[in-house]
């Protein structure tokens, strides 16, 4: 679980900067721009003025010459962007919160209760992530629709943790293999009860293991955009992604700046998220590597 | 005293078959998976066989479909739109798969040397892949723009050009331009991943090899690929099964167009089922997608199997 931070070996520091500038810093600069560049764009047009927008022969496109807030005000107070972000945020939070219980209550009947076929559910479960949405927003729309959910945020947060369940559980698994079966032991013997070791052990000591899924599954619900596209048709009850795609575009019209600025302000909340745990995403990748 | 024994018993006999059962692992097992299993049944079990089943029928959207076999199979199999979708699906996965593993594979070596800000550089590089995909598809969209790309403008400024490129108006541009964006997207998944992967990789190795005087080439064929290996299997299956079934990024960037250049199988059954009303027709297109995607997860299963019974290992 733990990152080793120095995986450079042998006689590395015997190499000249030139020579490492060449083999490591260039390359890592190079891929580290084009990963960025769409960003900068992103935020240039967002920050730009219509004149200057359109006009690359008077101002340079690369740079701002008199930066405004009108697109994004436009896009506030023009349009159903607040409550796009809201059903955005509701139905990612409300998804991840049924998806942790979910998994974290799978999880643990998987791995440490171990009843009689755990195994195959759990790698049924675990098949379950290798079925894309793009074949099941068919039939689910006729079920959401029979079940009299469409057009409402409920749709997406009952339907969303069908990816997520998979996902948290697979990676729990992980973390619950990590604890040692003894302090549960321990725990039996004095006494506690299934629930009670659950909550009051397991669960505090694979907290970074909860957190790391909770993040992936809010990042996920929010980036989730196919099924928002089927089950959602009135504007004020869209999701950040469909609403940008289907609302900011009138016609031919597009309203760059506009777009732009919803690309921006719906991508801070989750740049900020991860910015914060990046460090238990990578251990939880690790961890769930080594195994 | 016989007065109050009765009472007792029937507790205890109540409580212990109670705490039995809460101490019978199948049966707390059975509880404790009720949620995930209700959900996974309900809204991917069930919706998974229904649309093999939808299929099979010639549903509209409102209506109630009857049973026709493989009537919608045999009219897509006669459907030049379709089989195009085929190509470009095949095209866009071949080609994004390929350059973002070499990619992703390049970077992750990069991001395991000893390097300043290491853990900030980390956290850039996973940007495209945290950034809502249809939002940074916008941003693709924009910068792909006909009139006002910015890369059109750089090759131009730079004289390597004279006129503006029509990046999505041209169906071979526009293939490719959505090749890039998806490249761009999935780079960083696949780099953090096996960056993850090499940190598993025991020092002492690369020691051993240095004194014995491999060379970095060799270093990297002997030790590090191999090693890697099983990762690899896993990191390009499913960027594998998740380009071959995206929707987002064609979608948005030029939603199959032009002229169907870019449609891929996923955006071809929603045109024609959400878009268009068929839902049977839509569903078939789908179905269509699970052999290659079993195809894929084989493959790589078989792959795993191979390499561990290569190095010695058990089943």
């Amino acid at each position: 679980m733990t990152t080793v931070d120095d995986q450079s070996v042998g006689m590395d520091y015997l190499e000249s900067f030139p020579k490492k500038f060449l083999r490591v810093y260039l390359p890592l600069g190079l891929i580290i721009f084009f990963l960025l560049f769409p960003f900068y764009w992103m935020a240039v047009t967002t920050f730009k003025p219509d004149a200057e927008m359109y006009d690359y022969e008077k101002y340079n496109p690369f740079l701002i010459a008199h930066p405004t807030l009108e697109h994004i005000k436009k896009l506030f107070f023009d349009t159903d962007y607040p409550l796009w972000m809201w059903n955005t945020v509701i139905v990612s939070v409300s998804s991840t919160f049924i998806s942790l219980f979910a998994s974290v209550c799978a999880a643990y009947a998987i791995e440490r209760l171990r009843y009689t076929g755990s195994r195959y559910v759990g790698l049924a479960i675990f098949l379950g992530y290798l079925v894309p949405p793009s074949i099941l927003f068919i039939p689910l729309a006729a079920i959401v629709f029979q079940l009299g959910l469409f057009d409402g945020n409920l749709a997406l947060i009952l339907t969303y943790p069908t990816f997520l369940i998979p996902f948290c559980t697979w990676l729990l698994m992980g973390y619950f293999r990590t604890i040692p079966y003894e302090l549960e032991e321990c725990a039996l013997i004095d006494g506690a009860t299934r629930l009670q070791i659950l909550v009051k052990i397991t669960l505090p000591l694979s907290l970074p293991g909860v957190i790391s899924a909770g993040i992936f599954a809010f990042t996920l619900s929010w980036n989730e955009f196919i099924y928002a596209l089927t089950f959602i048709s009135s504007s004020e009850n869209k999701t950040i992604p469909v609403g940008a795609i289907t609302e900011l575009v009138n016609g031919d019209v597009y309203h760059w700046g506009a777009l732009m600025a919803a690309a921006l302000t719906g991508s801070v909340p989750v740049v900020i998220l991860y910015s914060f745990f990046v460090e238990y995403y990578v251990s939880a990748m690790t961890g769930a590597v080594k195994e | 005293m016989a007065v109050i024994a009765e009472p007792v018993t029937a507790q205890l006999k109540r409580s212990s078959l109670w705490s039995r059962a809460f101490e019978s692992r199948n049966f707390l097992g059975a509880m404790f998976m009720v949620p995930a299993i209700a959900i996974l049944i309900l809204f991917l079990a069930y919706p998974l066989a229904l649309g093999f089943w939808l299929g099979m029928t010639d549903t509209k959207i409102g209506g109630v479909g009857r049973y026709i076999g493989f009537a919608n199979f045999v009219s897509l199999s006669k459907d030049s739109v379709f089989w195009l979708s085929v190509f470009n699906t095949i095209f866009y996965t071949v080609f994004a798969s390929i350059v973002k593993f070499a990619i992703g594979l390049y970077l992750a070596l990069l991001l395991n040397e000893r390097l300043p800000f290491k853990s900030m550089v980390r956290a850039i590089v996973l940007l495209p892949f945290v950034v809502p995909t249809v939002l940074s598809a916008i941003a693709f969209w924009w910068i792909y723009d006909s009139q006002f790309s910015i890369i059109s403008w750089v090759l131009i400024k730079a004289g390597l050009l004279t006129n503006y490129i029509d990046f999505l108006g041209d169906p071979w541009n526009a293939r490719w331009s959505v090749v890039l964006a998806n490249i761009w997207r999935g780079v960083p998944f696949v780099a953090i991943t096996l960056l993850a992967g090499l940190q598993t990789i025991s020092p002492s190795l690369y020691e051993a090899a240095n004194l014995d005087g491999a060379t970095n080439m060799q270093r990297f064929r002997h030790i590090t690929l191999p090693m890697l290996s099983p990762i690899i299997a896993v990191v390009m299956t499913f960027s594998v099964l998740m380009t071959f079934t995206d929707f987002q990024l064609i979608y948005t960037i030029t939603r199959g167009g032009p002229i169907n250049a870019t449609h891929l199988m996923a955006t071809l059954s929603f045109q024609r089922a959400i878009t268009g009303g068929n839902l049977g027709e839509g569903a078939a297109i789908s179905n269509a997608m699970i052999p290659f995607l079993v195809a894929a997860i084989l493959l790589s299963f078989f792959g795993l199997q191979r390499s561990r019974w290569q190095q010695g290992g058990r089943d």
